[in-house]
C-alpha cells in the first residue's frame, strides 16, 4: 500500500466528514428555515464528498475495509482531520466562521486537486469544487453580513474570529507525508496555498469590520493525528455509536 | 393530522356573499388571496395551515435527533435530506399562511408561546434507530394519507404547497420502510428494536388522524369550504387497511389483538387509541412537549441576534447605494 | 415579542427549469437581500434540480391585478379562440400539423 497517499486520503475525508457532522447538528435549530435548509444542503454535500474519499481511501488500503468502516471504526489517534474542524458549533457566529476559515481552505485546495496526477483524486476533486464554492460564497457573504450588522453581531464575530484563529495554522502545515505527495504531484503542498488564502481572507476581514488577532500561533496535531483536542472523542461517542454497540450488524 | 381538530369560524356575512363563494368552490374553482372570502374562512385556514407548518418544523426535532447517530454514511445522508424536507414544508406552508395576512414571525412566536398548536405526534421519543424507520413508515404515511387529497383543497396557496410537498414525501415514506426491512430482516437485536419501535408508535400513529369526527360541526363547515377532504375516521381506516399488510410483509405484529380483516365492510377492524392519552398530549403532557417547545424556543431566541445582523447589514447596503447615486 | 421591523421580508421565487420553457414562479422565501434571496432560492427550491436560472422579487414590489379586473383583462381573449390551435379541424390525412 502506498502509505502516504492513504495517509493524505484520510486527511481530506476525515476534514469533510467531521466539518460535515458538526454542520449537521444544526438541522432542526437554525436561526431562520432558509439557514436551516442551506446548512443540510452543506453537510449533505460534505457527506458525499467523504464518502467518495474514504471510499476511495479504502479502496488504495486494499484490505477490504470500506467508507463506513473508516468512518464508524476507527479511535480518535486514527482520525487525520485539521483541529479546527472539530471545534464546537459554539453560537451560530462561531459555526459560521468555522465554516468559512475552512470553505476558503477547502476551495484552494480543491482547485489544485483537480490538477492531481493520481486521476482518481482529480475526478473528485472537480465534482466537490463545485460545491465547495458555493459554499465560500455563502459563508463568506454571512460573515461579512453578521460582521457588519449590529453591534452585537459585530462582537460575537469577532469573538468567533479571536477563538478560531489559533487553528488556522495547522491547515497549511506541511510534514512529510505533504511533502512527499506534493512531489509527485498528488496534492499541492499546503503551505504553498498560504498567500492566496490570506489575501483572500484579509478582504473578507474588513468587509466584516473584524480584527484579525495579533500574532501567527497555530496549533497542531490533527492531521498527523498526535494529539486531537477533547471534542472529537465526544463527537465519535455519537457518531459511532450503534457501530460500536451492535458490532456486525447491516443497517 | 397534522393539522389536528381545527376549529372553524361561522361567517356572520352577507349572505349572497356568502352563497356565490361556495358556488365558487362547490365548482372547484380555486379561491386566491385577493379573492373576496369569508372571514371565517380565512381564520380557520390560518389556524390550519400555521399548525400544519408548526407540525412540520417540529417534527424535524425526533428524527433530528438521529441525524449525529445514523449508522452508515448513506444513512445519516438519506435522513438529513428528509428532515431538511420538512424544514422545507415547513417553509411553503407558512408562505401559504402568508397570503392571508398573517406574518410568519407571528405565527411563529403563537407557537412558541402555546397559543398554537402541532400534532400530538411530534410529543413522542424516538428511541433508538428503529424509531427513524417506524416514523417514516407509519408517521410520513399518515401524512401523506392526509395530504394527498389536501392537493385538492379550495384555497389555491395552499393547495400548491400540498402538491410540492407530495411530490417530496414520496421517498420519506419509502426510507422508513427500507430501514424497517432491514431492521426486521437484521439481527435479533435489530428485529428486537423495529419490534419495539412498532409497538411504541402505532397508536400514536393512529391518533394523528385526531377522534371521530363525524358529528363535529367544526368538520363539517370545513368539508363544505374544501379545506379538509375526508373525515377522520375515513383516513384512520384508510390507513390501518393499507399499514397492516405492510406490518405483515416485515414479520412485525401490530400491537393490537382485535386487529382482523373484516370481509363484510371490506377493511380492518381495529382498537380505537387511547384518546384520554390524546387530550393530555394535546393539553401539553406528552412525553416531550416541554423538551419541543424548549427547543423551538431556544433556537428562537438564541439566534435572533443573526435575523437582526443580517437585516442591519442589509439596511446598511442599500444606504450606501442610495447615498453612492 | 420580536419586532416586526426585523422581519425579513418575503421574496417570490421564479426559477427556469432545463427545458427552455420561461421562469416559472415556485414559491416564496424571506430573505434580508436580494443576494441572500437568491442564495436562499437556490437552497430551497433547486435541492432536485429543478433549475438553472433564478430569479427573486421582493413580494411588495408585485403589482397584482385585482380579482374585480378579472373581466375586462381576461374576457377578451376568451373570445378570440381561433388563437387555439384546436380551433381549426384539419383532416387526418394531411397529417401531423
Ligand atoms: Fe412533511
Ligand atoms: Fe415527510
Amino acid at each position: 500500500m502506498n502509505n502516504a497517499l492513504f495517509e493524505s486520503l484520510l486527511r481530506l475525508g476525515d476534514n469533510t466528514l467531521v466539518i460535515g457532522h458538526r454542520v449537521s447538528e444544526w438541522c432542526g435549530v437554525a436561526p431562520v428555515l432558509e439557514e436551516d435548509i442551506a446548512l443540510a444542503n452543506m453537510a449533505l454535500d460534505l457527506i458525499g464528498q467523504t464518502q467518495m474519499w474514504l471510499g476511495l481511501a479504502a479502496d488504495v488500503e486494499g484490505e477490504g475495509r470500506s467508507a463506513d468502516d473508516l468512518a464508524m471504526l476507527r479511535d480518535v489517534w486514527d482520525f487525520r482531520n485539521v483541529l479546527l474542524v472539530e471545534q464546537p458549533n459554539g453560537d451560530f457566529g462561531q459555526t459560521i466562521m468555522r465554516q468559512y476559515l475552512f470553505d476558503q481552505f477547502h476551495l484552494l485546495q480543491l482547485q489544485h486537486l483537480t490538477q492531481s496526477t493520481e486521476d482518481r483524486i482529480a475526478a473528485i476533486a472537480q465534482k466537490a469544487v463545485k460545491e465547495v464554492t458555493y459554499h465560500v460564497d455563502r459563508s463568506r457573504d454571512t460573515v461579512v453580513a453578521l460582521g457588519d450588522g449590529t453591534e452585537e453581531s459585530n462582537r460575537r464575530m469577532q469573538a468567533a474570529l479571536t477563538k478560531l484563529w489559533p487553528y488556522i495554522g495547522e491547515m497549511f502545515a506541511a510534514d512529510a507525508i505533504d511533502l512527499e505527495m506534493a512531489t509527485a504531484g498528488v496534492i499541492p503542498d499546503p503551505a504553498s496555498l498560504r498567500a492566496d488564502y490570506d489575501a483572500a481572507t484579509r478582504v473578507v476581514f474588513a468587509d466584516a469590520v473584524l480584527t484579525p488577532p495579533a500574532g501567527d500561533f497555530a496549533h497542531g496535531g490533527g492531521k498527523t493525528g498526535f494529539r486531537h483536542s477533547e471534542h472529537l472523542g465526544h463527537l465519535l461517542t455519537q457518531m459511532q455509536w450503534l457501530q460500536r454497540a451492535y458490532p456486525g450488524a447491516r443497517w | 393530522m397534522y393539522a389536528q381538530m381545527v376549529k372553524s369560524e361561522a361567517s356572520q356575512e352577507d349572505p349572497e356573499k356568502l352563497a356565490a363563494f361556495q358556488k365558487r368552490i362547490d365548482a372547484n374553482e380555486k379561491i386566491e388571496p385577493k379573492d373576496w372570502m369569508p372571514e371565517g374562512y380565512r381564520k380557520t385556514l390560518i389556524r390550519q395551515i400555521g399548525q400544519h407548518a408548526h407540525s412540520e418544523i417540529v417534527g424535524q426535532l425526533p428524527e433530528g435527533n438521529w441525524i449525529t447517530r445514523a449508522p452508515t454514511l448513506e444513512r445519516k445522508a438519506i435522513l438529513l435530506a428528509k428532515v431538511q424536507d420538512e424544514a422545507g414544508h415547513g417553509l411553503y406552508l407558512y408562505c401559504a399562511a402568508e397570503t392571508l395576512g398573517v406574518s410568519r414571525d407571528e405565527l411563529t412566536e403563537m407557537l412558541l408561546d402555546g397559543r398554537m398548536k402541532y400534532s400530538s405526534i411530534f410529543n413522542y421519543p424516538t428511541l433508538t434507530w428503529a424509531d427513524m424507520g417506524a416514523v417514516g413508515w407509519l408517521v410520513d404515511g399518515a401524512a401523506i394519507m392526509n395530504q394527498v387529497p389536501l392537493q385538492r383543497t379550495s384555497y389555491g396557496p395552499y393547495a400548491r404547497a400540498m402538491v410540492r410537498i407530495c411530490k417530496e414525501e414520496s421517498f420519506h415514506q419509502r426510507q422508513g420502510f427500507d430501514i424497517m426491512m432491514k431492521m426486521a430482516n437484521g439481527t435479533p437485536a435489530q428485529k428486537q428494536m423495529a419490534q419495539d419501535a412498532l409497538n411504541r408508535i402505532w397508536f400514536p400513529a393512529l391518533m394523528m388522524f385526531g377522534p371521530s369526527d363525524k358529528d363535529s360541526v367544526h368538520s363539517s363547515q370545513s368539508m363544505a369550504w374544501k379545506i379538509k377532504m375526508n373525515t377522520n375516521d375515513e383516513l384512520r381506516q384508510k390507513f390501518v387497511d393499507q399499514t397492516a399488510p405492510q406490518a405483515e410483509y416485515l414479520g412485525l405484529t401490530v400491537p393490537d389483538e382485535t386487529l382482523a380483516w373484516n370481509d363484510e365492510k371490506g377493511g380492518y377492524d381495529f382498537a380505537e387509541p387511547d384518546w384520554s392519552e390524546f387530550h393530555d398530549v394535546i393539553q401539553g403532557n406528552g412525553p416531550c412537549n416541554a423538551d419541543r417547545l424548549e427547543a423551538r424556543n431556544r433556537a428562537w431566541n438564541d439566534n435572533a441576534w443573526v435575523r437582526e445582523g443580517m437585516m442591519a447589514h442589509a439596511a446598511k447596503k442599500r444606504a450606501q447605494k442610495v447615498a453612492a447615486q | 415579542m420580536s419586532d416586526p421591523r426585523n422581519e425579513w421580508p418575503l421574496w417570490e421565487v421564479f426559477i427556469r427549469g432545463q427545458h427552455g420553457l420561461s421562469h416559472r414562479h415556485v414559491g416564496s422565501l424571506h430573505a434580508a437581500d436580494a443576494e441572500g434571496a437568491l442564495k436562499n432560492a437556490r437552497d430551497v427550491y433547486t435541492r432536485r434540480n429543478e433549475g438553472l436560472s433564478i430569479w427573486v422579487v421582493e413580494a411588495a414590489q408585485i403589482t397584482a391585478s385585482s380579482p374585480s379586473d378579472k373581466g375586462p383583462l381576461y374576457e377578451p381573449a376568451e373570445s378570440k379562440v381561433y388563437r387555439h390551435p384546436t380551433f381549426f379541424d384539419i383532416p387526418d390525412e394531411v397529417g401531423a400539423m
